[in-house]
């Protein structure tokens, strides 16, 4: 079904150049009216200031010990449902962190000014702007409600004073704009400060006007829709590295948009079958490269995940790599198919790893190896028995994301119980952590948890039985360049940082 | 702005299930039984049974999907493939397990023991090139009679048995035109692969109606002009579901009652012969019930 927006299978110019990687370097040096300490250049190379090793059982200079900072949201157990947490993410300077929900808004946080005079005190997250992006719509045609649910958060690199994001729904993606207000004009000859109008003839001298300091007003706004481009369910957009295209794909295609044009989508790719009676296979995530413009890849519900270059054709429906790794026949299962169906598929930031999440692992990439992943960490095996319950009470389709530490040495994940679940790749550890309010003391350290696989529960074990399905944390992101993480339970965002020292 | 109470939070439950049905469920999510000497047959009939109750779950999943506002077609299509992968190795598996038991467990892996009853199959089905998985028309607008034929006869339907009448609902409703097609597999056939037969037909309709609702199609696709010419008198609501059930002729009658009576006496394990008697009783039954 298209409607406004054709759907044309063109070729796409623009990104042929070879275009060097832009550095996400915050130039406005004036966008604020507070002094601020801006990050230097945030090449690949140059990032993180603190050692970004992960959480470990204590001891070790390297290790981080993870302490509560900041929960968000409502206390009491009734969760309504428009507050159920959607998507997290962070900017690219890691100053302002977003939120999308189910009811269709948007909240975004923003760090504050590290206070110099106490190096203890953390910077916090505040509210910063709350919008609402998108609203439930009606499709006529199929009887249809469309969820105002944000599937997916991104933000654009900050080329001014303004920061802008891409906000997606199941159908239509928006670009927003948060601008601040700091100043108003004041004095105007022909104006009152109340907006009443002066009788010119009683104007017997002439000022300037001129800007006087009030208070912060942050201002969303949205510049771009782009609409009616997806039959099917929208579940990624991810920016391309142009900073010109990105790309949005839902269960069967994937469409290239210019930012700045609304009313024309490119489609890249489709998989759609002609007979539907025959579709096996849906698309479940897709994302740039974070360097080369013209490479993005997309995974699918049989656990594969594909590599396209858009130089190579117009259409990209033959891939350049095909990622994947061979069934083990022991584990052979009538949920095999289903466990294995990818999640979410993250670029690592300097771009020669991909990461995967399936049901029950989390798997490392490297791009030039197709045939199996470099790394495999299992995030919840213990489940691996229970599979037919989970498909019962449909648990066994919640797609978990992952994400990346900021030098890519650390991947986290989420799992049930609220737990979630990092692993460090160079010290071959991980660790299970909870997000809890019980946890929820300033500065607490978190203490590493452990589920009971078999019957002998040690101490302060949980067993498998006793886990909460319910609680189930499906959204994490990581600050690009420190170790402060967010972390979305249901309805709740919790803010954990390391211990300073 | 809170939206309290506009929509029920649908949240999956953590059921804790007791002894005996939890070893077996969460058997399913092992490796698969492999069958071997004297316990063949009762672990044999358990996983069937497991299996069978596994593709019931999947199919009143794939049911429930189109009853919601906004089916999710992963979901869907993860489910869809589950039920394809259990019809596969029930048509392959289930007649011949007299097969397997013959090799005697010679130390082959379930799907080593799949291959060599492929060789040694000689039943007529194969020869037909295997158990046809028929495309489905599916239908948008066919949402609310599908609805209520299912309950109609889950009505009727006594415990248990209902996942499997369920089955043959579907395997009935919506397939009928092409059920009529294929002559290799009679509705009263010897053999024990009408059920998967069904399930598989039971598995593309579902499939094909699942994923139909996310086409837009105007009329009914892939209908006989034969069929419509006949049926063009015929009061336009009803115009999907008649023509799908333009195949009722050669079954045979029975009335509703006696259906009903033959369920009650009918007791033990599911079993694919008295499956297959059940599902032949329960075209007619909605042939009544549908009023062609």
């Amino acid at each position: 079904m298209v409607g406004v927006g054709r759907l044309v299978r063109e070729g796409v110019r623009g990104s042929e150049q070879a275009r060097t990687s832009r550095s996400h370097d915050s130039v406005s040096s004036f966008h604020r009216p507070l002094a601020r300490v801006h990050n230097p250049t945030n090449k690949p190379g140059n990032r993180a200031r603190i050692p970004l090793a992960m959480a470990g059982a204590g001891g070790g200079s390297n290790d981080v010990q993870w302490c509560f900072s900041q929960v968000k949201g409502a206390i009491d157990d009734d969760v309504a449902e428009a507050d159920i947490i959607s998507t997290v993410e962070f900017n690219h300077s890691g100053e302002l962190l977003a939120t999308g929900d189910k009811g269709g808004r948007v909240v975004i946080f923003q760090q504050e000014i590290e206070n110099k005079s106490q190096p203890q005190c953390r910077s916090e997250y505040n509210v910063y702007s709350t919008f609402q992006s998108h609203e439930p719509e009606f499709d006529y045609l199929k009887s249809l409600e469309i969820e105002e649910k944000i599937n997916e958060i991104r933000w654009l690199p900050q080329k001014n004073a303004a920061q802008f994001l891409l906000s997606t729904n199941d159908k239509t993606i928006k670009l927003w704009k948060i601008s601040e207000r700091d100043k108003r004009p004041e004095g105007y000859n022909l104006k009152e400060e109340d907006g009443r109008y002066i009788d010119p003839n009683t104007v017997t001298a002439l000022r300037v006007p001129v800007f006087r300091p009030m208070d912060l007003m942050v201002e969303a706004s949205p510049r771009r829709v782009f609409a009616n481009a997806h039959t099917y369910h929208i579940n990624s957009i991810s920016i391309n590295s142009d900073h010109e295209t990105y790309l949005s794909a839902d269960d069967l295609r994937i469409n290239l948009w210019h930012q700045e044009i609304t009313d024309r989508s490119f489609n890249i790719v489709d998989i759609k079958p002609a007979n539907m009676e025959e579709l096996t296979e849906v698309i479940t995530a897709a994302e740039f490269h974070p360097h080369q413009c013209n490479t993005f890849v997309y995974s699918s519900s049989k656990g594969t995940i594909r590599l396209c270059d858009m130089r190579a054709s117009a259409l990209c429906d033959t891939h350049s790599k095909l990622f994947e790794e061979p069934e083990d026949p022991s584990n052979r299962s009538f949920f095999s198919e289903i466990i294995s169906s990818i999640s979410d598929v993250k670029f690592s930031h300097n771009g020669r790893y991909m990461m995967t999440r399936d049901y029950l692992s989390v798997k490392i990439w490297d791009l030039n190896m197709e045939n199996r992943p470099v790394e495999t960490y299992q995030v919840h095996e213990y489940l691996r028995s229970k599979l037919c319950s989970l498909y019962e009470n449909d648990c066994i389709f919640d797609k978990f994301e992952c994400c990346w530490n900021g030098n890519d040495s650390v991947v986290m994940t989420g799992s049930y119980n609220n737990f979630f679940r990092m692993f460090d790749r160079g010290q071959r550890r991980d660790v299970t952590l909870e997000a809890s309010r019980e946890g929820s003391k300033p500065r607490q350290v978190l203490k590493p948890r452990k589920v009971c696989a078999d019957g002998k529960r040690k101490k302060d074990e949980i067993s498998v039985d006793s886990l909460d399905f319910n609680k189930k944390i499906l959204h994490t992101a990581w600050h690009p360049q420190d170790n402060i993480i967010a972390v979305a339970t249901t309805n709740n965002l919790y803010i954990f940082q390391d211990k300073m020292n | 702005m809170r939206k309290r109470g506009s929509r029920p939070i649908i949240m999956p439950v953590h059921r804790r299930r007791k002894g005996r049905e939890k070893s077996n469920m969460y058997s399913k999510g092992t490796k698969r039984k492999f069958f071997d000497g004297v316990d063949n047959k009762a672990v044999a009939a358990s996983y069937s049974l497991q299996r069978q109750s596994l593709l019931d779950m999947s199919l009143l999943k794939l049911q429930l999907c189109h009853m919601l506002a906004e089916p999710n077609l992963c979901r869907s299509v993860l489910i869809a493939n589950t039920v394809r992968q259990i019809q596969e190795e029930m048509t392959h598996d289930g007649s011949w397990q007299v097969v397997t038991e013959a090799l005697g467990g010679s130390g082959h892996g379930p799907s080593d023991s799949l291959v060599d009853t492929e060789v040694l199959c000689q039943s007529p089905e194969q020869q037909d090139g295997g158990p046809k998985l028929y495309s489905v028309m599916g239908y948008d607008g066919c949402r609310e009679e599908e609805v209520v034929t299912d309950k109609a006869l889950c009505s009727v339907v006594v415990g248990d048995r209902a996942p499997a009448l369920l089955l043959g609902t579907i395997g009935h409703c919506w397939d009928r035109g092409e059920l009529r097609v294929e002559d290799g597999v009679s509705k009263d056939s010897g053999t024990g692969d009408e059920e998967e037969t069904r399930s598989g037909e039971g598995a593309k309709m579902a499939t094909g109606q699942v994923f139909g609702m996310f086409e837009i199609k105007n009329g009914a696709p892939g209908s006989d002009p034969a069929l419509e010419e006949l049926f063009s008198d015929v009061d336009a609501s009803y115009y999907d579901l008649d023509t799908m059930l333009t195949g009722m002729q050669s079954a045979p009658k029975m009335g509703p009652y006696d259906f009903l009576d033959s369920l009650a006496s009918s007791h033990g394990p599911v079993s694919n012969s008295s499956c297959r008697a059940d599902l032949n009783e329960l075209d007619h039954i909605m042939e009544i019930i549908v009023g062609s």
